[in-house]
């Protein structure tokens, strides 16, 4: 398989120009979106890597796509910050670029938002093999237009990102979670929705099918106490209290409940379609954010089911059709024709 | 049949506006420098009616621009010389408020505050809020990436729209994005919030709403200096606190807000409000920490607002501090530039010699806590040259912004006013890619032209070939 490996903006632009299809590749992990499909040229990013530039004070970090997130983690967490949005499968080795490509935020989204609310600029090579960025390196900024916000999900689509800026956070000072167990999926899911109305800055709120939910709070430890006992208070009930969690979220962003299944998917959701998903035939499974955002491991039979109900997903690992449905035509190949008029990238 | 005639056709007597009389409101924004007679302005009350006068005018080729409250103050809603205005207040109904989904699916008219407003009775609330907030539009907000005193913590605009339909401006009707906060493909509603209306018209938006916070806790601290009330906000960020809302206001600012409002601020060289916001418990406890680092940032005089009434008084003064000003000067401008937080100081103190050298005055009114600064640039228009010598100072200021690694603007936009700028912030390469995106949607040029990209913008492949 012929396979790239830049180590310098000048090397991408090369290798943009020099390939006529070409596929980037983050940590080299994963099938579904980075295997290369027949006459595409391997991208592998892998070198392009290290932060560029972090002042905590600023609340901003500027690294090379290729980077690895925990890589970047270890470096906020040494200054008492984190990316809120909890990229997933940090722990697997996934990067800045692949996880900004393939759209992914992970349980603790759920406090501050998603990755498309924490990337702050990109500069990235066209399909022409020309640099252009897009955003700044603030945390306020409205101008020129916004492509920065137009990688989110690209899977690629519209260049190579080379440099990203993301916004970041102080972290939590302390965490505890909260499991509780109801009798069936309806009551769990009652709960769900009366807790994602309150003002609990929770942060994480996540449904386990057929009945669990679990509750992440953080902040000063002389606080925690008080909410948690408000929240039972709430919920009526007393459930099992997690102290040491880290390891236990960190699981779950790595998506570890997938581990068995053949077929990962994410899919958008929202708490009235869990009952409708729950009729499909999906393996292992969880509804972070408040039901929000499903990631789900199943069989091909589940994918075709997802497929035929007309349910949006994206498939991160085992099937070769990644992306449903398509982006709308009116507004996508424009886009795609004025960053990549020569189909280099993927979503041709 | 021609363009008029065809506009005629679509809309009643008294939606479309052709006369001289009729037009001149449209003439200008809030940017009242910058004038343009429109050919005529429609008033739709349907979204068929937008997407029918942008198919008009594609087949015609006359230029439109979408218009909402006309707030803007970089000239982004300024008419362009005989083309159409689509003014779009009257689409101002909500149509949908799920509360449980926690969303609002409402018409690009629909005024900002008007969500919250709406959204009250179930405890939750729309986040962005410009200070224009109870006259300017969704559809305004969203063309924008509008902003407001919570953008450190709650992000801008297009954190909080979820979906749009959107009219390009060839005339095709497109949705992008869902229901959900998450999605999977390209974030293609993402990029069209701040693209200023050159890539089409909204039609419908979808916003997401927030919880109202449970509790406030509101400080006033009061110091011998800016570049004090500036290190104070340093101090707080650096402690790990990650308020709702940090505020800085100048002396000259400070008087212009007493004088209209009589908000009760004490007489300061410079204050700064900051607010907590959060579950009770947790408030409380982020309040210590904070009394801690006001105390240690050596303010001459600190106030916590004991309720809510306290509270508005202290937000009332922030608020009217642009208005207010204009009790200090005949004429003013509103500039909007962005620094690095920690080079506030640095860039204050660069504002203040520049103002001595134009020889005129600059309030600040800041949102501190992103480094959003909006210098008040005071002038008298009837003295010869006055204007002249404001742009050039409130250009000054810009591009120091773009020297410390800020933006040319933090919520008001480029517009008008500010797209002989954009090379200072951007590559040739980086415009040329706006340039091509938006050549690919709008082929003929038609929608807001004039705006946001410079002019004469040099390929830099061709560059060589000129010699
Ligand atoms: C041991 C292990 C097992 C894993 N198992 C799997 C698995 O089997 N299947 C699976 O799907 N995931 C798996 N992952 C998950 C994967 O790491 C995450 O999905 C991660 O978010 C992807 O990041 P990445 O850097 O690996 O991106 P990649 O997987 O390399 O790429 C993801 C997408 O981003 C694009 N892309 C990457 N970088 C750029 C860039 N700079 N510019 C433009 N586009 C870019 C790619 O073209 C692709 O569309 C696993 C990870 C590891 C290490
Ligand atoms: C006193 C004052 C205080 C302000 N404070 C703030 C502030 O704190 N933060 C901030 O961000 N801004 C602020 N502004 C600027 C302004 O209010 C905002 O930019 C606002 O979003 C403009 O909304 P509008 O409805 O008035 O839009 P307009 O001025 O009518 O239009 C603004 C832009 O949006 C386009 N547009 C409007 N509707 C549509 C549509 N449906 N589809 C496509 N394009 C459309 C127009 O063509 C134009 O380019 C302030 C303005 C004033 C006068």
């Amino acid at each position: 398989m012929a396979e790239v490996r830049p180590t310098s903006l000048l090397e991408v632009q090369e290798a943009v120009r020099l390939h006529p299809r070409l596929r980037p590749k983050g940590a080299g992990t994963k099938p579904a979106l980075s295997a290369p499909r027949e006459g595409e040229v391997v991208l592998d990013l892998s070198g392009l890597r290290g932060l560029l530039q972090y002042e905590p004070e600023e609340f901003v970090f500027t690294a090379y796509a290729g980077t690895p997130v925990k890589e970047v983690e270890e470096v906020l967490r040494a200054h008492g910050q984190y990316l809120p949005f909890h990229p997933p499968l940090a722990g697997r080795g996934a990067t800045l670029g692949g996880t900004v490509a393939a759209g992914l935020s992970g349980p603790m989204r759920e406090r501050f938002g998603g990755l498309r609310d924490f990337l702050l600029g990109v500069r990235f090579v066209d399909g022409e093999g020309r640099v252009v960025r897009g955003g700044g390196q603030v945390v306020k900024n409205a101008a020129g237009f916004p492509f920065h916000r137009l990688m989110v999900g690209s899977l690629g689509a519209f260049g190579v990102m080379v440099e990203l800026s993301f916004k970041v956070f102080p972290s939590p000072r302390a965490t505890q979670t909260l499991r509780l167990t109801y009798g069936n999926l309806a009551e769990a899911l009652a709960a769900m929705e009366r807790l994602r109305v309150l003002p609990l800055d929770l942060l994480a709120l996540d449904l386990i099918p057929p009945a669990t939910l679990e509750i992440r709070l953080g902040g000063f430890p002389e606080s925690l106490g008080k909410r948690l006992k408000r929240l039972q208070e709430i919920l009526q009930k007393e459930g099992e209290v997690l102290a040491e969690d880290e390891a236990h979220w960190e699981g779950v962003r790595n998506l570890r409940f997938l581990e068995e299944a053949p077929i990962w998917v994410k899919v958008p959701s929202t708490p009235a379609w869990v009952p409708k998903l729950e009729d499909l035939p999906l393996g292992p499974r969880r509804y972070l954010a408040g039901g929000e955002l499903l990631y789900a491991g199943m069989e091909a039979k589940g994918l075709a089911s997802l497929r035929q109900a007309g349910i949006p997903h994206l498939v991160l690992k085992g099937a070769g059709d990644a992306l449903f449905p398509h982006p709308p035509e009116a507004f996508f190949r424009q886009l795609k024709l004025a960053l990549d008029p020569r189909s280099r990238f993927p979503l041709g | 049949m021609g363009f008029l005639e065809e506009l005629r056709a679509l809309f009643p007597p008294g939606r479309l506006l052709s006369k001289g009389a009729e037009l001149a409101p449209y003439e200008s924004d809030a940017l009242t420098a910058y004038r343009k007679r429109p050919l005529a302005v429609v008033l739709p009350e349907r979204k068929e009616e937008v997407v029918e006068a942008v198919r008009l005018c594609y087949r015609h080729g006359v230029p439109f621009v979408a218009r909402g409250s006309g707030t803007s103050l970089s000239g982004g809603s300024l008419p362009v010389e005989g083309g159409l205005v689509i003014a779009l207040n009257r689409m101002n109904r909500i149509l949908r408020l799920d509360p449980k989904a926690k969303i609002a699916v409402v018409e690009p008219g629909v005024v900002n505050l008007e969500v919250s407003r709406q959204a009250a009775p179930f405890g939750l609330y729309y986040a962005p809020d410009p200070s224009s907030q109870p006259i300017s539009t969704i559809g305004g907000n969203v063309a924008f990436n509008s902003g407001g005193a919570h953008c450190l913590k709650y992000g801008m605009t297009a954190g909080h729209v979820l979906a749009l339909e959107v009219v390009t401006p060839t005339g095709e009707v497109v949705r992008l994005g869902g229901e959900s906060l998450e999605g999977v493909g390209p974030d293609l509603h993402g990029f069209f919030v701040g693209t200023e209306g050159l890539l089409g018209v909204t039609l419908e938006i979808t916003l997401r709403l927030l919880p109202r916070p449970e509790a406030y806790h509101t400080l006033l601290a009061a110091y011998g200096s800016l570049e004090a009330a500036g290190n104070a906000v340093s101090q707080v960020i650096r402690s790990g606190l990650l308020p709702g809302a940090m505020e800085i206001m100048d002396r000259l600012a400070i008087e212009a807000a007493e004088a209209a409002v009589k908000a009760g601020y004490p007489p300061a060289e410079a204050l700064l409000i900051v607010e907590l916001e959060g579950p009770k418990e947790e408030v409380e406890e982020e309040a210590k920490l904070l009394a801690q680092v006001i105390e240690e940032s050596g303010a001459l005089e600190v106030r916590i607002a004991q309720s809510e009434a306290e509270r508005q008084a202290i937000w009332k003064g922030r608020k009217a501090a642009f208005s207010a000003v204009g009790r200090l000067s005949p004429d003013y401008i509103v500039q909007d530039g962005v620094v690095p937080r920690s080079r506030l100081g640095e860039a204050l103190k660069e504002i203040g010699r520049l103002s001595q050298e134009y020889g005129l005055r600059v309030a600040n009114v800041f949102h501190a806590g992103d480094g959003n600064l909006h210098p008040l640039v005071l002038y008298d228009g009837k003295k010869p040259r006055e204007l002249e010598r404001a742009e050039e100072l409130a250009g000054e200021i810009l591009r120091l912004c773009v020297r410390l690694g800020g933006s040319l603007t933090g919520e008001h936009g480029i517009g008008v006013e500010k797209k002989a700028y954009m090379p200072e912030m951007f590559a040739p390469e980086d415009l040329l890619a706006m340039e091509r995106v938006k050549e690919a949607l709008d082929p003929k040029g038609l929608a807001n032209r004039g705006k946001v990209l410079p002019e004469g913008v040099v390929d830099p492949c061709l560059e060589g070939a000129h010699g």
